[in-house]
């Protein structure tokens, strides 16, 4: 019983190499194992949907992925190659792109700045080339927000799904191939929570990898091509949403039991663990 | 503002007054400080009958802001960066007492008297030490994480401290007649024709700017600014830089000098008698200068940016990658070289350094920073506001002056005037979302 995904039953449409691979991850804070030993990875095209409570560590997982905090243990493979991710930038350079529940914007600047935050582009003399990265921000905004026009202001002073839209764009303009969004859907209304639904279709089909992490199973079942559960920091077990219900997966997440439609992790209930 | 026209708002009558302002992309906030250093000057004037807005007044009051505008430039990324500088007075002592002893005792006595290397070189000096000073705090504040309020309280006691030590609390006269120069004073000041001649540069680059932007916007097809607006801004700069050359111009040499003067460069005296301008002072063409690059740091360069988006969202601006700690020893580095600038201009002006030289400088740095819209809670204020509100608080000390008042009576209306100033800009805030 190793957990791993390649396991997971009637996984024959997707096949070749993951586009991410994390292989027994662990981290702690003090005596805390927030994550502890997990397995899990995503394909070309796919949604994976990471479930679990606050507090399960899936936050804190995703957060190793995308060189937020550095792992104690485990190792992370991006196209089959072992990745070393310590920081952000790292990350990025593997193509890595995250969406953060709290959006991380810095409110006090425009859309272009935040668009092309630590990653500015310049000018011939090494200065900031404002006038460019508008140009681009108003390209790559357009193809997502037809109707957005404020560009010149700070951030503070836009919607959630504006801010959203431009935190999806940092994604699409820097051409990402893994992208992780975590609660994606936490500060926006109905309307904009199907755009983004919408969004997530779209990117699946340019063969964008997603990891859309939630608390809230309805956010994500419809979206995902399978589930991962944590609890406790642990893997409860992974599934492929055809081959499970809505119900079968709360328990995963409530109690920790693991249905037949899925493969079980160490984190499994054990009495109800069946292989 | 592009979000009026966006909105249709500018064709309303209720929003007409503001489309004014907003075409010509005017900050709302630094007209009322404008508006309110306008009020100060023109109140001063009326009650000191009419010594306020003289040319000799407004020329003296340049010179006695460019020490603390130097360093409030300074200060605006401090505080974006959600930091504080209480040391900036002391830090301000002890490189003054450096520079001046490293002059009296090894350069000028190495070099000769008056060597042109000597203020080079002891400007260097203080440059360097007020650099290590900032580097050292900076360091502690964001790789050991002692909070900034703490660091640098500790920095206003020790480098107040080392300022003793370094002369065992003895006056350190200057040796350097050029170096005085830095501070102002009668030969500090540039003479009628260079101010005209900076006068004429400085508007040929802001009509070289307000072109060189329009036509970028045009490339990528932005929306622009009318061109009234375009117009009438650039007027307005001109007309501005030509009235305070005007003014510096006429503030003349007294009698007395004006013939000293003219004997020592031999030039044949007039009947009517001389009239010799001072033009701008160096410590203020300096400040000027600090001005125009922090601006250019903080608007243009990566640096600036990172500044900004650090102060807006510190885990927004470290998820991007962006080295926090870093950007945080740069911007006190920043900060300890610009106040040995404001060391320098401050012991040139009383031609020598003094133990007690900068004392409470820190907090009218940091009360400058905050009249001129510097929120202390991060993320916003800019280098030109900090300046004016070195200018404010210059101002009102002056006139208080002029007008006779205590002192103890101009600390309470200092201190009154901090306090409402932000007041009045917190509703702002507020109303302004």
């Amino acid at each position: 019983m190793t957990g791993k995904l390649d396991h997971v039953p009637g996984s024959s449409t997707v096949s070749g190499t993951p586009l991410v691979e994390m292989r027994d991850m662990s981290i702690a804070f003090g005596g805390i194992h927030a994550v502890d030993h997990v397995t899990v990875d995503l394909f070309p095209g796919e949604v994976v949907g990471l479930l679990g409570h606050n507090g399960a560590g899936k936050s804190t997982l995703i957060k190793m992925l995308s060189g937020a905090y550095r792992a104690d243990g485990g190792d992370i493979f991006i196209n089959g190659e072992k990745a070393d991710i310590g920081n952000p930038r790292d990350a990025k350079r593997y193509g890595i792109e995250t969406i953060y529940q709290t959006l991380a914007l810095a409110d006090n600047v425009d859309a272009a700045a935040n668009l092309f935050l630590g990653r500015e582009l310049r000018t011939p003399w090494g200065t900031l080339d404002d006038v460019a990265m508008e140009a681009a921000a108003r390209e790559v905004m357009h193809r997502l927000n037809p109707n957005f026009r404020k560009f010149k202001d700070p951030v503070r002073a836009l919607s959630g799904g504006q801010r959203q839209s431009i935190a999806i764009a940092r994604a699409i303009h820097f051409n990402a191939r893994i992208i992780i969004m975590d609660e994606p859907t936490a500060a926006l209304g109905p309307q904009e929570t199907a755009q983004v639904a919408e969004l997530t279709k779209k990117l699946k089909e340019q063969g964008i990898g997603i990891f859309l992490i939630s608390h809230d199973i309805h956010d994500v079942f419809d979206l995902a091509d399978r589930v991962a559960v944590m609890k406790n920091g642990q893997l409860v077990g992974t599934a492929r949403t055809s081959d499970v219900t809505k119900d079968e997966v709360l328990g995963m997440i409530i109690l920790g039991k693991c249905p037949p439609g899925a493969a079980p992790g160490p984190g499994a209930f054990a009495g109800e663990a069946a292989a | 503002m592009s979000t009026f026209s966006d909105t249709k708002a500018a064709t309303r009558p209720a929003a007409a007054k503001r489309s004014v302002l907003g075409a010509m992309e005017i900050d709302t906030r630094m007209i009322g400080m404008i508006a309110a250093l306008l009020v100060i000057w023109v109140g001063f004037d009326v009650f000191s009958g009419g010594a306020f807005l003289s040319p000799r007044n407004l020329w003296n009051l340049s010179v006695q802001t460019a020490s603390i505008a130097v360093m409030s430039t300074g200060m605006v990324l401090v505080i974006v960066t959600r930091n504080i500088d209480l040391s900036v007075g002391s830090v301000l002592g002890v490189t003054g007492m450096i520079m001046a002893v490293f002059q009296a005792s090894y350069l000028t006595p190495a070099l000769g008297f008056n060597h042109p290397l000597v203020w080079v070189g002891t400007l260097g000096v203080g440059i360097v030490v007020g650099l290590l000073i900032g580097s050292l705090q900076g360091f502690v504040i964001a790789y050991l994480g002692v909070p900034a309020f703490i660091v640098t309280l500790g920095g206003l006691l020790v480098w107040r401290g080392a300022a003793w030590w370094v002369a065992e609390g003895k006056t350190i006269p200057l040796t350097d007649d050029n170096f005085k120069l830095i501070g102002g004073g009668a030969d500090g000041a540039i003479g009628a024709t260079w101010s005209w001649i900076i006068a004429a540069v400085a508007v040929a680059l802001v009509v070289f700017a307000a072109i060189n932007a329009r036509r970028q916007r045009k490339r990528f097809q932005f929306p622009l600014k009318p061109m009234w607006a375009e117009v009438s801004l650039v007027g307005l700069a001109t007309l501005a830089i030509v009235g305070a050359t005007w003014v510096v111009n006429a503030y003349t040499l007294p009698p007395a000098l004006a013939r000293r003067y003219a004997e020592a460069n031999s030039i044949p005296v007039p009947d009517g008698g001389l009239s010799i301008s001072f033009g701008y002072a160096v410590p203020v063409l300096v400040a000027i200068g600090v001005g125009i690059v922090m601006t250019f740091i903080a608007k243009r360069t990566r640096f600036g940016r990172y500044v900004f988006a650090l102060g807006g969202n510190p885990e927004a601006a470290a998820l991007a990658g962006i080295d926090t700690k870093k950007v945080t020893v740069y911007v006190f580095a920043l900060m300890g070289m610009l106040t040995a600038i404001a060391a320098a201009i401050s012991t040139a002006r009383l031609t020598s350094a003094t133990n007690a030289q900068g004392t409470l400088d820190e907090l009218y740095t940091i009360a400058a920073a905050v009249i001129g819209g510097t929120s202390l809670a991060g993320g916003a204020g800019t280098v030109a506001g900090a300046m004016l509100g070195a200018l404010v608080m210059q101002s009102l000390q002056t006139g208080m002056v002029l007008l006779g008042l205590d002192t103890p009576l101009q600390n309470i209306v200092v201190g009154v005037v901090l306090v409402v100033a932000v007041f009045v800009d917190t509703l702002y805030r507020r109303r302004a979302g």
